[in-house]
């Protein structure tokens, strides 16, 4: 079996795909791209993905990764076009290798987000930010399924910046509970209350993978 | 129907910031593998199709689907489709004047020259209304426009289009491959000549030409009592009767060959081929299959070749052989067999969605489930007792069953569900109990047949849902305390849902009319899908509601409670006066008591693809003294049967249906 890694993008009105949605496309993509993919043993046989981590519903992403296990090995170029012609219009891979050793997941500590705002001006929205920064920690609340859970989001930013007036910049590192774009907006809006925003924020991930101090470095970079 | 050329503005920018706020916004994005996306300025004629229902359950739509790709591929026509909204975004539509879109390039549904709309239930009758009243087109097609669409039913539960007739601007009878292009090339040669006589002379083709019903070029008048005396045209040129379409050669016409494959989640995902079209075995409760007569069937070849390339262009695994009773193809051995084989190996599964127990035989059941999966098996006796079997046609014995399901367990099934109704004409607590006797029954046979009691039976029980065009209904005799055997699970609530179905059927025009104020408060429905949950009470106001219905009151003493009690004929003048179906068969006379008697016949069926021609239709005139039977010629006495003391219906049907004299005292 060969095990090739995916890295895609969630583009457009696509990006309105939840995880599951992604994975039923994905699949049958690769039936329509012919790809030789190896299945699961047992009574009721799946073709073997498997996911890094899973993408949000409503947000764009130019950086996920799966991994796919092929019955017959094939050269990952032409996996990566055949795929990207079947998949719908934007959903797109933009890159296919053959995988090395170690996991996926384990090279994916860290997302670069852009969340494009409205509402605030940018005085506003510095003043939150540079607020923010100052604290330590921040707690923040999130209805989850097992009800209000109360969290700090300050630890996991690593950097938080103004891009323009309306868009901000984030990096931030994945933990348990993971801090989310939106936990943080709710972050500036609690040391800022004059930071409110006029719609839900549009998010898009740029990047994923490991924080060297510097910039992150992509589980496809460190191969090369 | 602007002669505008330019293309109306897409509104997916003001709409992604809304779609970011509601539940599965997916459905809301279009885009799918396989969907067209046409200029609008290429197009002659533009269509909006719509399935009134949320994406998940209208996207796997036979029709639209068809449909969608026989317009499409004509490059003078463009067809966009559009689903029900859910209530939360079409609140958020509301408040920023957004108006109901397509979900191809989200142009705005009334931009288009024509709206046709697919009801497969009498269910989305209420969901047309709001989308018409999101799409800012006026509720009334009297009060529409030049430049609104024309909005067209279509589909099964628009064959009796009577209870929507205020709604709609015309309707389409029948099969709609051939009739939508028919309806296409009207409005390309009505906008090529400037629009003659604005939207009624469009509307006089179609009616004209025969190709569609359009409900205001007919009268209706009423007896006192409420029900129709007649029906009339009133226009010079306008058919007494309205032909419906009929492909008569499924292999010409080998859609879908490439159906949209959804992003979202879906009711159905699996690519489906309609193997025939019809189906002669005359269950009376049975809609479609009086509607869709006569039988036609798609050869093993266009099956083949349209699953192969299905397959391919969709990536979906699972194939489905649809008909109204699939294991009454004629080649299906052979189809199943040679399907079996290609695909052996490989994960593609097979189904067979609807059998009958003396159709179905273990071999085929085995060729559909050679990859090793044998999940369960489906049966509809549909009746408890061999005696309302017979009443409703539905002629399968319980040893055939218990034969079948013995069969069945003894080779490695472990599961069967079993459909039932109640509610059925002439029906009694014995009847109904008998569907647990026979529960209980395939429970024993099948322990034994397996030798372990480790197996299951699934009884759901269904409500008639009284339709226009098969048997009336009667009253539910379902007795409260009883409680199904253990082994057997029950489902579903019997009644509600098909009773609201039912209710919207039998509405004659009139009474979508009687109140129609300017100040009317009328809501959109709350819920998209029939999840009939709600009180009766509450869902019968809402419908009359949204209908603008009001009960005739005092001055007709005609209430809606007592129009959806009186008995129905088969030939209810209300339901079927100037469209006929092709039944021109001796099964279904208007009598009542042969209607539900034991006619219970043999299906006629000749062998292969030669199936006797859809008859034409007969013109059915209506005297002025509007009979119930417009079989019987005008003026003749009542048939001898249908003299003598009056009997209660039940009593009546009763002893008809057991070969018995009425007066007898065995009754």
């Amino acid at each position: 079996m060969q095990k090739l890694w995916v890295r895609y993008a969630k583009r457009g009105r696509a990006r309105f795909t939840s995880h599951r949605d992604f994975s039923r496309a994905f699949e049958r993509a690769l039936r329509r791209a012919g790809v030789p993919m190896a299945y699961s043993s047992g009574f009721n046989p799946h073709p073997r993905i498997s996911y890094a981590n899973a993408s949000p519903t409503g947000a764009a992403t130019e950086a996920e990764y799966l991994e796919i296990g092929l019955a017959q090995p094939r050269d990952p170029d032409a996996v990566r076009d055949a795929l990207d012609s079947a998949l719908p219009q934007g959903l797109d891979v933009l890159q296919v290798v053959v995988a090395t050793a170690g996991s996926l997941a384990d090279g994916l500590d860290v997302s670069e987000w852009r969340m494009s705002i409205g509402g605030p001006d940018a005085g506003v929205t510095e003043s939150a930010v540079r607020a923010l920064l100052d604290r330590d920690a921040l707690e923040v609340e999130r209805m989850t399924k097992s009800g209000l859970r109360t969290f700090d989001a300050r630890a996991a930013i690593i950097a938080l910046w103004v891009v323009d007036e309306h868009t901000l910049g984030l990096v931030s590192r994945h933990g348990v509970p993971l801090v989310r774009p939106d936990d943080v907006l709710q972050a500036l809006g609690r040391v800022e209350p004059r930071f409110e925003l006029s719609q839900p924020a549009l998010l898009t991930r740029l990047d994923q993978g490991r924080w060297n101090g510097d910039r992150i470095v992509g589980p496809f970079d460190e191969q090369a | 129907m602007t002669d505008v050329t330019t293309s109306p503005e897409s509104l997916f920018a003001r709409l992604e910031p809304l779609l970011a706020r509601v539940s599965k916004p997916i459905q809301y994005v279009g885009g799918e593998v396989n969907s067209v996306a046409k200029s609008w300025d290429s197009a002659d004629v533009r269509w909006c199709l719509m399935y009134p229902d949320a994406y998940e359950v209208g996207q796997p739509n036979q029709g639209i689907a068809i449909l969608y790709e026989i317009l499409n591929e004509r490059d003078w026509i463009l067809a966009e489709r559009t689903y029900s909204v859910w209530p939360d975004l079409a609140a958020l539509l509301r408040e920023h004047g957004l108006p109901q879109f397509t979900l191809d390039n989200h142009r705005p549904v009334g931009a288009f020259d024509v709206l046709g709309i697919s009801f497969s239930t009498e269910l989305g009758y209420t969901n047309m209304l709001a989308a018409l009243d999101l799409a800012q087109i006026p509720l009334h097609a009297a009060d529409r426009r030049e430049d609104d669409p024309i909005v067209v039913a279509g589909g099964h539960a628009a064959f009796n289009p009577e209870p929507i007739a205020d709604f709609i601007d015309a309707a389409i009878l029948g099969d709609g491959e051939e009739a939508s292009l028919q309806v296409s090339e009207m409005i390309r040669d009505w906008k090529a000549e400037g629009r003659p006589e604005g939207r009624d002379g469009l509307l006089l083709r179609l009616a004209t030409s025969g190709v569609a019903y359009v409900p205001r070029f007919y009268d209706v008048t009423y007896l006192p009592d409420g029900r129709i005396q007649k029906v009339t045209p009133n226009r010079p040129g306008v058919p007494f009767s309205v032909a419906k379409h009929t492909l008569m050669d499924l292999d010409e016409w080998p859609y879908p060959k490439a159906p949209l494959v959804p992003l979202a989640e879906t009711v159905h995902e699996r690519y489906s081929v309609e193997i025939f079209r019809g189906c002669t075995r005359g269950c009376r409760f049975c809609q479609a299959g009086m509607i869709t007569r006569p039988v036609r069937e798609r050869s093993i070849e266009t099956i083949g070749a349209m699953v192969d390339g299905g397959l391919r262009s969709t990536g979906l695994e699972e194939v489905g052989l649809l008909s109204l009773s699939s294991a009454d193809h004629s080649e299906i051995g052979d189809v199943t067999k040679e399907l079996a084989d290609r695909y052996e190996g490989s994960n593609v599964s097979l189904s067979l969605p609807s059998t009958r127990v003396d159709a179905f035989n273990i071999d085929l059941a085995n060729e559909l489930s050679r990859n090793g999966r044998r999940s369960g098996l489906t049966f509809a006796p549909e009746g408890g007792s061999e005696r309302m079997r017979k009443v409703i046609n539905k002629m399968v014995t319980e040893d055939d069953l218990i034969q079948t399901v013995a069969t069945a367990f003894g080779n490695g099934w472990r599961n069967v569900k079993l459909y039932f109704m109640c509610g059925l004409p002439t029906e009694t607590d014995e009847d109904v109990l008998a569907i647990a006797d026979m529960a209980a029954r395939v429970i024993e046979t099948g322990r034994q047949a397996a030798g372990s009691k480790d197996i299951r039976c699934t009884v759901s029980i269904g409500g008639v849902a009284e339709a226009a065009h098969p048997v009336p209904v009667g009253r539910a005799g379902v007795r409260r305390d009883h409680r199904p055997p253990a082994a057997a699970a029950a489902r579903e609530d019997p009644r509600r849902p098909p009773l609201r179905q039912g209710h919207r059927h039998a509405l004659p025009r009139r009474q979508a009319r009687c109140h129609r104020g300017a100040a009317e408060p009328w809501g959109p429905p709350r819920r998209p899908g029939h999840r009939g949950r709600l009180p009766r009470r509450r869902h019968v106001r809402r419908l009359e509601r949204a209908l603008q219905l009001r009960p005739l009151g005092r001055l007709l003493r005609v209430r809606l409670g007592r129009h959806r009690r009186r008995p129905r004929l088969v030939h209810d003048p209300g339901a079927r006066l100037h469209r006929g179906a092709a039944v021109g068969s001796p099964g279904l006379r208007a009598r009542p008591r042969l209607a539900v008697g034991g006619l219970a016949g043999r299906a006629r069926r000749v062998a292969r693809r030669g199936l006797p021609l859809d008859a034409v239709l007969r013109l059915r005139r209506v005297p002025a003294d509007g009979h119930r039977d417009p079989d019987r010629p005008d003026g003749a006495p009542p048939a001898a049967a249908d003299a003598g003391e009056p009997l209660t219906p039940t009593t009546a049907h009763f002893a008809n249906s057991l070969g018995i004299r009425a007066n007898s005292s065995r009754v």
